[in-house]
């Protein structure tokens, strides 16, 4: 096969396929479940040949693929992935397969049209990672929205409606602006790609502009306080699927935005106004943490707990730019490449969390903490999944959920003590908000009567489960084969971040 | 040997694998087997490293398995390192645990959770092992969350009580406040020293001995003392010491035998072994070292204290738990690291001992640990008391026994210290021994002796209990009378732990060692000195009261009842977290949920913009009339506004 079509293929298989899936129809589910899962195992096998003919060695693109799009603006269909997009395509994939699979039986209404929402989603977010051309990039990121809209807006709870206006105009307020950003490079240097954005001489004030223009759009995407609360109201509205693709990848696009634009586009601007992020950050981890506490809704725990641990990813980045300047080369790397596996273990455990909110749901039709209790009496095999889970997300070693915080952590505090104490906070109220839900939830008498009929995990869901809980505990145990595939554009980008765009 | 290694470690967590994930199918008894001879397995090669080390002079083995993570020139291993010092507590931990997996099959033989159980403790030997053999920071950092989770497990094993989830999530976080520190001592670590393994790390002390970091501005504090600092805060959680002692005596809601092999005998003494193991660092500050030998001799004194005043049998044990882990602190504080990793073994076999004993009586009483309604046990379960008696003589230091050799070394190094605090920790520590002989015989005396006082129902059923649960008792009797007769010398006065050991100033057990003429003119020795007196007073005073007077004690509760009030609210720590920290945890999260996130960002920013858009657009609205000559009105403006800009504009 020829490589360059190997991106193309893998946005555009599962886009197609949720055209086909659309034409099965409503009608017939059961074809329309079955060719939805077959598109998304085709995804997913689509990324072994990815994986294995990515070169570990070279911070390039690779599987470039480049044609004219739009030639009076220099516009091109540019694809190309590094070891920053690599391993968040593959994550959707993963993700993708697995909420297909996870909401076989969750709903019975527009079977198809829900199934095909979501196989869209998942080549549009594929797409995100693959743009190498930044209004390629901002066509995905956009269009992403509209079924994540539907999904919300059609299958989701009661106060949907609200939930979906938020979401939709907090999203597109920020990505306006950084459309602004966009087109004021493309008419500066001529050209689309974000790599010649990125070498794109900029004066202070320019880059301030723009620094702030995409902070607007990546800081409410990630989402970072104060522009968080959409959040919370979107995941409690969400069905199960829609909450697990919300928090295991599409936060993510914040991430990676900060990542691909805001730090090598605007390296001074970013240097200049780390603290506000930082602050920003440490304000996610400490107050949302304690805020998460408090929830007495599993999903809005599981959502502020998200928020939070978004924190370490864009503390983990915007301290990288000041130890890079003060020659601290690992150091940066390594706050680098900390945020970019607490992104993708969040994937992990974010995703399993909110799956078993939705076991429970679909047996009880309630996210109340309080209705619970006791649920390891009827259903042991899923409380020691949730236990598992809920460790993650504390951070346990052992699991993915460790590595990325550790890493942050230590990095932090090579960039200032306090910042790593702050951050280190997370070892207690992280593990306090997750395992006081565990001690509600899982364990204790059976108070509810409701919990009395309760059923433990088929073999579908064990099988979904089972599959997060492998990776949590392989990339927990030996990181290593995670971070080899980045570390070639991690040190890529320390460089960038190092060369000030205004004496050079 | 890295293959031996492997196994010693890798066997337990086979075990734990297989009884967990394949539990229902092979049974109960295929459940006890596997992890009995797994951790067998890992005993028997451990004890042979133990043997190669002291008769073929075994190298230290130093390296790496796999690189866990590498980024930039910052490695992160999962390695090995096994000296005297790691062979050592290899020993310990699975002879202990060992004994423990056997006592279990009579323990548990009722529950339905009996192959989880046994999983989990296989588990927790893995954990335990991966610890202490660790070469590197990271790892043991691993290690000891690993244990912590087992801990976790194990304490809310049995999850319908609300007691004990309670108190494992309370143990967990507790923990976690210590690894708070333990992290940040880590982080420091990597970044002065730019290496997370030991060798390198202690390589490098001298040179960073001189360096200073700045927390606030102005103030200089001495990088080393700050990093011991920190890694003791990550000890002093998993070591239960004052103020995160509080989780330890919650602890005992798990099974008995977990209370032994994680809350008394291993587990808790992760960081003692752990500060051992950093003496190349900690012997750099004396102010860190100050820090450990204060604390340290508090928590000896005043949790036995609190121990005067249980009447739950497990909970008295694990008050003397928390005091001779105070012990053993004070010992690292005095820069006595050997005495107090030799306390920490024998108290691992006496304690145990005492623990299993005491799981021995409530199995005879159907789960009753009120001694105020036990007494006079001795008659049914003979063996149970007099391995209690053997464990108690061991505890409170009675010449001859395992803990006097330790607890006279580490009072002795104290003693002759001259470190800030050694005054103060000396008279407390001796003080101490007074408490240990007086709760410890209150306990013998409650339970085994007296009248008996349980009821007629329970009293037809107390018989002793059966072999798989009497022969690790007297498995353990025997160290705990023993082990020191030979291994005081070599542990403490000869070279046994080698390079793993650094002490910079004095050997504080010079002075000891000037007393030393072999163990039996050492035990005769002590009969002259105060210790050993204070303990045979406190044992006397306990015969008069328990045994002879009961009446003593009732009155003398009266008569100091504040005293009395503030040891059996535990100095009312309890509270005062709950109050604080979990209230005011709870009580600021609300606070910031409903003003800042409800109230300020959604209310007047998020909802607000979308009023003011309605708002202005509703204005803007009222332009839009529909009437012609409205419109003709505004373009005429319009026109004239530009005109007369264009105007301005030219004629400047």
């Amino acid at each position: 096969m020829n490589e360059s079509l190997l991106l193309s293929l893998l946005i555009w298989a599962p886009i197609v396929g949720g055209v086909l899936v659309l034409f099965a129809g409503d009608g017939r589910p059961a074809m329309a479940r079955m060719l939805a899962l077959l598109v998304s195992l085709v995804s997913l096998l689509l990324c072994i040949p990815l994986y294995m003919g990515f070169d570990t060695g070279v911070a390039d693109m690779q599987f470039v693929q480049q044609l004219p799009w739009i030639e009076t603006f220099g516009i091109q269909y540019y694809l190309g992935i590094d070891g920053l997009s690599l391993p968040l395509i593959i994550l959707t994939a993963f993700i993708s397969l697995l909420v297909i699979i996870a909401s076989w039986e969750a709903v019975n209404e527009r079977v198809a049209q829900y199934f095909a929402a979501f196989l869209m989603l998942e080549g549009l977010m594929i797409g995100v990672f693959c743009a190498v051309d930044a209004f390629l990039f901002y066509v995905f990121f956009e269009a992403m929205l509209i079924p994540m809209f539907l999904i919300i807006g059609v299958w989701g709870g009661p106060n949907r409606v609200y939930a979906t206006f938020k979401f939709f105009l907090y999203t597109f307020l920020g990505s306006v602006l950084m459309l602004v950003a966009l087109v004021y490079m493309l008419l500066k240097g001529d050209s689309a790609s974000i790599l010649a954005m990125q070498d794109l001489s900029l004066t202070m004030r320019e880059q301030t502009w723009i620094f702030f223009a995409l902070f607007a759009a990546f800081a409410v995407k990630i989402p970072m306080f104060p522009v968080h609360t959409w959040l919370p109201d979107a995941h409690v509205e969400a069905p199960t699927g829609g909450s697990v693709i919300l928090a295991a990848i599409m936060l993510k696009i914040g991430g990676y935005g900060f990542l691909r634009f805001s730090l090598p586009i605007a390296p001074d601007a970013s240097l200049e106004y780390d603290w506000l992020i930082i602050t920003f950050s440490l304000i996610a981890i400490v107050y949302v943490g304690l805020i998460a506490m408090v929830q007495t809704d599993m999903k809005k725990l599981i959502a502020y707990s998200s928020i939070s641990h978004m924190g370490f990813v864009t503390l983990g980045t915007f301290i990288a730019l000041s130890m890079a300047i003060a020659g601290n080369t690992s150091g940066a790397a390594l706050a680098l490449e900390g945020g970019m596996i607490q992104m993708i273990s969040h994937g992990f455990i974010s995703a399993a969390l909110f799956l078993f909110v939705g076991v429970l749901y679909d047996r009880m039709h309630s996210r109340n903490i309080d209705d619970y209790g006791g649920v390891i009496n009827k259903m042991p095999v899923f409380a020691a999944f949730s236990v598992l889970f809920f460790m993650a997300n504390s951070g346990l070693p052992g699991t993915s959920g460790f590595v990325g915080e550790f890493m942050v952590i230590l990095a932090s505090l090579q960039a200032n003590f306090w910042y790593a104490f702050l951050a280190a906070t997370t070892l207690i109220v992280g593990a306090a908000y997750s395992l006081w839900l565990v001690k509600r939830v899982i364990f204790g008498e059976i108070t509810n009567e409701k919990v009395n009929h309760l059923k433990d995990i088929n073999g579908r869901e064990t099988l979904v489960l089972s599959s997060l809980a492998f990776v949590i505990l392989l990339f927990g145990i030996w990181p290593d084969p995670l971070v080899d595939v980045m570390h070639e554009s991690i040190y890529k980008l320390v460089e960038q971040i190092q060369q000030s765009k205004l004496t050079g | 040997m890295q293959n031996q290694y492997l196994i010693i470690a890798l066997a337990p967590l086979a075990g734990a694998i297989v009884a967990g994930l394949l539990g229902r199918k092979i049974g109960r008894a295929g459940a006890h087997w596997v992890t009995i001879l797994t951790v067998g397995l890992s005993c028997i090669l451990s004890l042979d490293v133990m043997r190669r080390f002291l008769f073929q002079d075994l190298p230290v083995f130093n390296e790496n398995l796999y690189t866990w993570l590498s980024v930039g020139d910052i490695e992160f291993h999962v390695g090995f390192l096994v000296d005297k010092l790691t062979a050592l507590m290899m020993c310990v931990v699975t002879f202990v645990s060992l004994m423990v997996h056997i006592y279990t099959v009579g323990y548990m033989k009722d529950d339905d959770g009996y192959q989880r159980f046994f999983s989990y403790i296989s588990l927790f030997t893995f954990a335990m092992l991966m610890l202490v053999m660790s070469n590197n920071f990271m790892q043991l950092f691993f290690g000891w969350e690993a244990v912590g989770l087992v801990s976790y497990l194990l304490i809310g094993f049995w999850h319908k009580k609300e007691t004990a989830i309670f108190a494992n999530m309370k143990a967990f976080l507790v923990n976690r406040v210590g690894d708070f520190g333990f992290l940040l001592g880590i982080g420091c670590v990597l970044f002065y020293f730019n290496s997370m393994d030991y060798s390198e790390v202690f390589a490098r002390a001298d040179s960073v001995q001189g360096m200073t970091m700045e927390l606030f501005s102005g103030h200089h504090w001495s990088v080393i003392t700050v990093t011991c600092i920190l890694l003791f805060i990550g000890a002093m959680g998993k070591s239960a010491q004052a103020p995160l002692h509080v989780w330890l005596p919650d602890s005992m809601e798990g099974p008995t035998p977990i209370s032994a092999l994680i809350h008394a005998a291993t587990m808790v003494t992760a960081g003692i072994f752990m500060v051992a193991r950093m003496s190349p660092l900690f012997e750099f500050s004396e102010v860190a070292l100050s820090f450990v030998l204060i604390i340290g001799a508090i928590t000896a004194f005043f949790m036995g204290l609190i121990g005067l005043v249980q009447n739950d049998i497990k909970r008295v044990i694990a008050y003397s738990t928390l005091s001779q882990l105070g012990y053993m602190t004070a010992a690292l504080g005095a820069s006595a690291y050997s005495a107090a990793i030799f306390h920490l073994m024998t108290h691992a076999f006496f304690k145990a001992l005492l623990f299993l004993g005491a799981g021995s009586v409530i199995i005879a009483l159907h789960h009753k640990q009120d001694m105020r309604e036990m007494g006079g046990l001795r008659r049914y379960m003979p063996v149970t008391w007099i391995t209690a008696w053997i464990g108690t003589l061991a505890l409170i230091g009675f010449p001859g026994f395992a803990g006097f050799y330790s607890k006279d070394a580490i009072i002795s190094a104290v003693s002759h210290a001259t470190r800030d605090g050694a005054g103060f920790a000396s008279v407390l520590l001796i003080a101490g021994v007074f408490v240990t002989a007086l709760y410890s015989f209150r306990l013998l005396y409650l339970v085994f002796h007296n009248k008996e006082r349980m009821d007629e129902q329970t009293r037809s059923h107390i018989h002793e209990s059966p072999w798989v649960v009497t022969l690790p008792l007297i498995l353990l009797a025997i160290p705990s009378i023993g082990i020191s007769w030979w291994a005081t010398e070599p542990l403490l006065f000869g070279d046994f732990f080698g390079s793993a050991i650094t002490v910079l100033g004095a050997n504080p057990l010079a002075t000891l060692e000037s007393e030393w003429h072999g163990p039996l003119a050492f035990a005769l020795h002590g009969f002259m000195t105060l210790p050993v007196w204070l303990a045979i007073a406190g044992a006397l005073l306990a015969t008069i009261i328990y045994l002879f007077r009961p009446g003593i004690a009732d009155s003398a509760a009266k008569g100091l009842r504040p005293l009395h009030t503030l040891l059996d609210r535990k100095y009312y720590f309890d509270e005062f977290n709950q109050i604080v920290f979990a209230r005011g945890a709870r009580k600021l999260g609300q606070l910031f949920y409903r003003f800042g996130d409800q109230a300020i960002i959604d209310r007047v920013f998020v909802n607000g913009s979308a009023r003011m858009v309605g708002w202005v657009s509703g204005i803007l609205r009222q332009v839009q009339t529909g009437r012609l000559y409205h419109y003709a009105f505004g373009m005429i403006i319009g026109l004239i506004v530009l005109l007369g800009l264009f105007a301005l504009t030219t004629w400047n």
